[in-house]
């Protein structure tokens, strides 16, 4: 026995490859293999048939409007996090610790359940319903639904990012800036903004690829009407119930490669993040 | 030319100042003095207004100030951990002050710079000014917040705690320097600090400050020598209590025949004097004297005699 003790908490060889495999082996299983079946099925007839697929008016528009909705509610969500997080982190009033809760409730909800609660404002039957109808005004089974449901499901993503950040690095950035003079807009501008700037890139990011992505809460309310109400979740579904698989895993590819995309630049954004951590703090 | 009047602060159940009042002087260099929780930071935030007292007013140059934002009132402050923008380089923290101006008060890019590289030869960093604040030392990054602060001209200067956590070689030789600074510029200088020695030899007043209140104001000379208060007596330098509420510095003791008897517990060299800590017959607690150290040191278990040379009284009303 004249194995050389590098940390007591060291496995042997053995026992760590062994975990290693397992991990790996997991992940082959239950990511690598469905998403290389995604593209596998989507170009089982080529990729003329693929093409097809993905330029179908109605995958255009199920696209065109996946894409607007993630255009309204990211930048929603970006400014609402950010005035969240900062009064939040900077300053002291009542009901904090509610607001901050509040934060999380789309979290812990269920998406079709938070799809239920604007059916149950917006629907026909529901409370401000009537009202809509008598000025002509559809939120339900419309875009404007759809919005609203992925704003809602997203609001966290920005807001959760940067809360723990802002507090961290605190305030005293913001009293050096306005002792020097400056305004609340150009001490927002040139001090806070700089100092957040990774933790909120990340929070857009992902808060991004979960308004493209969202399925649960943006079916109950979209009514799925092909080429007008369907996102492109919704257009994978009613393709794959139709027993379109080409069609199907062709817009589901776009969806997977939107995710790749997104890991990717996590990835780089992580990385980025770690160089300009407080360990830098001036 | 600055004067407090009757400041009162709290921060929910905690009462932070209790009816503070001061006056400082044009060119004066003054330390607020105290343990951590007597308000000496929040008094200093007051003045520069980042923070707002609940009652009472403060004025410069006979002008009511209370209401008016930080920024407004002209004061340079720099902060404990410096504060300095880590994305800009040490140029651009400088010129920060400036460079936010109004368009009609903004002066030109190349005076900008210009006022920039002054700064930085003031504060010695000259050549410096395109690092960044994380590629600096402790005492580098404190030079640039200072340059960054006087960069637009204060009529005063705040400074929190401006040498806490610097190494102790740097903390003295920025002292000194700090000290020199505030003559050549004629700069009116507020600084907090929890460190005694820090106090009396920068400042030309102190304000002795506990739980709240202001304890005695007064050169260093009156604060050590004069203590107004038992506080006072026992937080600036160090002192003993003998029995009957005599307040006595260990450099007041003197070795005589017919003292009291002290044994000696232990002994260790002190600067020019041999630290003594023992017990004196039948009293609790420990006692500290120093000897001079030309003299031999007494051995541990001995029993010297001693008797203090000069001691402050304070009626026991005002024992704490």
């Amino acid at each position: 026995m004249n194995r050389i003790a590098t940390s007591p908490v060291t496995e042997r060889p053995a026992t760590r490859r062994l975990l290693i495999g397992l991990a790996l082996g997991f992940l082959l299983f239950f990511l690598v293999l469905p998403l290389i079946s995604v593209f596998a099925e989507a170009l089982r007839h080529g990729v003329a048939a693929y093409w097809a697929s993905v330029t179908d008016p109605d995958a255009r528009a199920a696209i065109r409007l996946t894409l607007l909705v993630a255009a309204i509610s990211v930048p929603l969500n970006t400014m609402f996090g950010v005035a969240a997080s900062w009064a939040i982190a900077k300053f002291d009033f009542r009901g904090k610790s509610v607001l901050i809760a509040l934060i999380d409730l789309p979290f812990s909800v269920s998406p079709v359940v938070s799809g239920l609660i604007f059916v149950l404002l917006f629907g026909a039957q529901g409370l401000l319903g009537p009202w809509l109808m008598a000025h002509d005004a559809r939120v339900i089974f419309a875009v404007p639904g759809i919005v609203l449901a992925t704003v809602f499901i997203t609001f966290p993503f920005v807001a959760r990012e940067l809360i723990p950040l802002m507090q961290e690095q605190g305030k005293d950035d913001e009293e050096a800036a306005v002792s020097l003079g400056a305004s609340g807009w150009q001490t927002f501008w040139h001090v806070t903004l700089p100092n957040i700037r990774w933790g909120l890139l990340y929070g857009v990011l992902m808060c991004n690829a979960r308004a493209m992505g969202e399925f649960g809460a943006v079916s109950v309310v979209s009514g799925h009407i092909r080429g007008e109400t369907n996102t492109m979740p919704l257009h994978v579904e009613i393709l794959y119930n139709e027993y379109d698989f080409v069609g199907a895993f062709a817009v589901a590819s776009l969806l997977a490669g939107l995710a790749m995309v997104t890991l990717i630049a996590k990835s780089v954004l992580e990385w980025r993040f770690e160089l300009h951590q407080p360990g830098a703090r001036s | 030319m600055i004067r407090i009047q009757n400041i009162s602060k709290r921060f929910g159940a905690f009462a932070a100042l209790h009816g503070i009042d001061l006056e400082v002087q044009r060119g004066e260099f003054i330390a607020l003095l105290g343990p951590s929780g007597s308000g000496k930071t929040t008094l200093l935030r007051i003045i520069a207004g980042l923070e707002f007292p609940d009652s009472g007013q403060v004025f410069f140059d006979g002008a009511d100030v209370s209401a008016r934002a930080v920024g407004d009132r002209g004061v340079g402050f720099v902060f404990q951990h410096y504060a300095l923008f880590r994305h800009m380089n040490v140029a651009e923290n400088i010129a920060f002050g400036l460079s936010v101006k109004a368009r009609a008060a903004r002066p030109a890019k190349a005076v900008i710079k210009a006022r920039a590289e002054e700064l930085l030869q003031l504060v010695q960093l000259d050549g410096l000014g395109r690092r960044y604040p994380r590629q600096l030392s402790g005492g580098q990054r404190q030079r640039v917040a200072l340059a960054r602060a006087l960069a637009i001209e204060p009529r005063l200067l705040l400074l929190d705690e401006p040498f806490g956590a610097l190494d102790a070689k740097v903390r003295k030789d920025l002292r000194r320097w700090l000290r020199n600074l505030h003559r050549q510029m004629g700069l009116t200088s507020i600084f907090v600090t929890h460190d005694q020695e820090e106090a009396l030899e920068l400042a030309d007043r102190v304000v002795v400050m506990d739980a709240g209140r202001i304890e005695q104001v007064g050169t260093s000379e009156q604060v050590y020598m004069q203590p107004a208060t038992p506080f006072v007596a026992g937080f600036v330098g160090e002192s003993t209590r003998l029995p009957g509420g005599h307040l006595v510095r260990p450099h007041d003791f003197e070795i005589a025949d017919g003292g009291e008897p002290l044994l000696v517990d232990n002994v260790f060299r002190k600067g020019g004097a041999w630290r003594v800590e023992g017990s004196l017959r039948g009293a609790p607690g420990v006692l500290e004297i120093d000897i001079d150290a030309a003299d031999a040191a007494p051995a541990l278990g001995q029993t010297i005699l001693i008797r203090p040379r000069r001691s402050h009284q304070f009626t026991e009303r005002a024992m704490p």
